[in-house]
């Protein structure tokens, strides 16, 4: 056995254990039922209510305002951060508010979003955007900087156009760090989105589940956790080994 | 440096004051901006600036004000304290026990990835309506950057380090104290940087959802009785509070990074 498949053994193993002690705590009632329901329970739960197809509304609510949200944040983020770049005397300026942007809890303009857009799914969208747009401009802007003088003077000798230089030269030069913030943009829209829904929302995963959570329905409140979880680990592998496997042929050629 | 380099000293009260006036330009266009999203939204959407700094005085005037800011406070160094210690413990542990590390490193970045907010039920159903749970949620939130920082940085600390402390026969706890807490130090602290903002943003989201006091409460109090000039005064105060303290942690999160580049031995 190599150490690599080692690792994944004991990964697995540790997975299934806690699973497994969880489900004998609830079961023999360490933990009460009003806390916890058993993980295999769950697990019902969620069949059931995936074929009964009860939450499929909410569910394509949730994940095109997901992609709507990273959609922008990803778009928005690289051409602002093509533009701070491009400007160093405004890059001062908004510099030092990038970097602490992220020490700010962002929630507290979901509120404000609400009235500006309505009770709808666009203060979701935005929210999600808000939180994913920063991360794309940050990774977009360290990209550029990275690019070689030589690539930018190889531009200036081909007498390319600001537009060519910026597609053919500098965006490709600057990719590994644009999928560390697709990576993250994606990632953040995807947190942004679901906790806007279970702060305020008409619909999706998060109302769905605070609703449940409030009507004293654990059932169905750990089947949609359990469903969030799943789908947002999913996305989480996804989007790393797409990440991976881009720095690796970057770094080979 | 040649005597091509240019030179390196540029006047630097002139450029000081070409940066305060651009700063000043951008916070202007701001104020502006926000003024017109005020005209268009109206006065029960968006609180105009005038109003909400006047409205943010009177808050910080006010007595209750710092009582729901002293149970924030309070339940955020508790937080800050658990996760610190937590992710200082257990990034520790993984980054020294290397298969531990790897077994454990996906499944930490996954944690770490996924909305903690949907775990709040959980949290509520296991601590009930009280301090515990807000500690508890804010934790939540920082503990996993400082594992990752923490296990990476000890990661990457140079074999010839960890070398040294076995010829000097160091105990496993002195190794750690000595030799890896130092090298792994600017790693450590940015993990704690993103952390302290991450415990801070659980702790306030906890205090909207479930408790009776703190400025999460005020908050979804205001939102509630859709009183703008509140919200939009707590969220000024929130944010220029929580930018600050970011901006002086990435300031000496900078400065030990630089410290460490210049004091490592060229190998």
């Amino acid at each position: 056995m190599t150490r690599r498949q080692l690792v994944v053994w004991l990964r697995l193993a540790f997975l299934f254990g806690a699973a497994g002690a969880l489900e004998i705590l609830c079961r023999t009632g360490r933990i009460p039922r009003l806390t916890m329901i058993p993980p295999s329970e769950m697990v019902e739960h969620l069949a059931a209510a995936l074929a009964g197809g009860k939450f499929t509304a909410d569910i394509v609510f949730t994940f095109a305002n997901i992609g709507a949200a990273a959609a922008i944040s990803i778009v928005l983020g690289a051409a602002l951060g093509l533009g701070i770049h491009a400007l160093p005397r405004l890059r001062r300026v908004v510099d030092p508010m990038l970097a602490s942007y992220y020490s700010v809890p962002t929630f507290v303009f979901y509120p404000l979003l609400i009235v500006l857009f309505g009770l709808t799914r666009w203060p979701l969208v935005a929210i999600g955007a808000l939180f994913g747009v920063v991360a794309m401009i940050l990774n977009t802007i360290a990209g550029l900087d990275r690019v070689p003088r030589a690539l930018a003077k190889t531009a200036r000798v081909l007498r390319l156009g600001p537009w060519a230089t910026v597609w053919r030269i500098k965006l490709p030069a600057a990719a590994p760090s644009l999928f560390t913030g697709v990576k993250l943009a994606v990632t953040y829209s995807v947190i942004g989105v679901i906790a806007g829904e279970f702060i305020l929302s008409v619909a999706g995963l998060g109302r769905q589940i605070k609703f449940a959570y409030d009507s004293l329905d654990n059932g169905t409140m750990y089947a949609l956790l359990l469903f969030v979880l799943t789908a947002t680990v999913l996305v989480y592998f996804l989007v790393h080994g797409w990440e991976r496997r881009v720095h690796r042929r970057w770094t080979a050629s | 440096m040649t005597s091509l380099a240019p030179p390196l000293a540029k006047p630097a009260r002139a450029a000081f004051g070409r940066k305060g006036a651009d700063a000043l330009l951008f916070a202007i266009l701001f104020v502006l901006l926000w003024q017109g999203a005020h005209e268009l939204a109206g006065e029960q959407g968006l609180a105009s600036p005038r109003v909400t700094v006047l409205r943010a005085g009177e808050l910080l005037g006010s007595a209750a004000f710092w009582q729901h800011a002293g149970a924030t406070g309070i339940a955020f160094l508790y937080a800050l304290a658990v996760a610190l210690a937590g992710g200082l413990g257990i990034g520790l542990a993984l980054g020294y026990f290397r298969l531990a590390g790897d077994v454990f490193e996906p499944i930490v970045g996954a944690i770490y990835s996924i909305p903690k907010i949907t775990l709040y039920p959980i949290i509520l159903l296991v601590f009930g309506l009280t301090l515990s749970a807000k500690v508890a949620f804010g934790a939540l939130h920082g503990i996993f950057p400082m594992i990752i920082f923490t296990m990476s940085g000890v990661k990457t600390v140079k074999p010839v380090f960890l070398k040294t402390a076995r010829v000097l026969r160091l105990s496993p706890l002195a190794a750690i104290r000595a030799i890896l807490l130092p090298a792994a130090l600017p790693e450590i602290f940015t993990g704690f940087r993103i952390g302290f903002s991450l415990t801070l943003l659980g702790t306030l989201i906890g205090e909207l959802f479930a408790s009776d006091r703190g400025l999460g409460f005020m908050l979804i109090r205001g939102i509630e009785h859709s009183d703008a000039a509140t919200i939009l005064a707590l969220t000024l105060l929130l944010f220029t509070v929580s930018a600050l303290a970011g901006w002086a942690l990435l300031r000496l999160d900078r400065r030990l990074r630089r410290y460490q580049q210049a004091s490592a031995p060229a190998v």
